[in-house]
């Protein structure tokens, strides 16, 4: 089961661990992004994520296929937030389940990584004197 | 043809819209389309990198466009 959201209100972290819970699973890994206070020393006021909503749902949908490719993992979710986040507010929520941990934690990691490469969602980080889209310029 | 081009990110900003439209040849391929885009907009060749989606996929330069598709400028993702 492959449960994927992109919703611009706060994502529930228990509803992800709960939505990826299953009998036959020895073990849930779950990753939870968090906003930083500090990029460069820098005092981030707040974060604003944009989406291309239909290609991100598509895009995240493969990671978690090949994530079931790969390892053995019973139930994935995988929330992303959009719009103003405030600092210690939580953008990402990763959810595997599988049997034996291994699979679970190797998975989690391979989806974050993957997302962060290939999911089309972009964060501007707002400072006091200005703002910069991450990752926009060399 | 006119090509609708979505915009995201650095991208919308970059274009001033959401969206545009571009005047291409019939049959134009997405390697055309960016050098129409980056001589119209010049800051585009000042990102780390930027690809071009066609319908929800990545597309690679010699994918054929169409009136029809849906085409986006996709700025160096930044999720997570």
């Amino acid at each position: 089961m492959i449960d994927i959201q992109i919703t611009d209100k706060p994502l529930d972290m228990q509803a992800c661990i709960n939505m990826v819970m299953h009998p036959q699973c020895g073990g849930i890994d779950v990753f939870i992004g968090t906003v930083r206070e500090l990029t460069k020393g820098k005092q981030v006021l707040r974060l604003e994520f944009e989406a291309y909503e239909a290609m991100a749902l598509k895009e995240m949908r493969k990671i978690a296929e090949t994530a079931f490719e790969k390892w053995p993992v019973q139930r994935m979710a995988i929330h992303h937030r959009t719009g103003v986040l405030e600092v210690g507010e939580v953008p990402v929520v990763i959810a595997v389940s599988a049997a034996h941990r291994a699979a679970a934690f190797d998975a989690c990691r391979y989806t974050i990584d993957t997302l962060k490469q290939t999911v089309p969602i972009w964060k501007k980080e707002i400072f006091e004197n200005g703002e910069v889209w991450v990752a926009a310029h060399p | 043809m006119k090509v609708k081009v979505l915009a995201f990110g650095i991208a919308k900003e970059i274009f001033g819209s959401r969206h545009i439209e571009v005047d291409m040849a019939e049959a134009a391929n997405v390697q055309q389309l960016k050098a129409v885009l980056e001589q119209q907009f010049p800051r585009l060749k000042q990102l780390a990198s930027y690809l071009v989606a066609v319908n929800d996929e990545y597309a690679e330069g010699p994918q054929a466009l169409g009136e029809r598709d849906e085409v986006a400028v996709i700025p160096p993702v930044s999720g997570g």
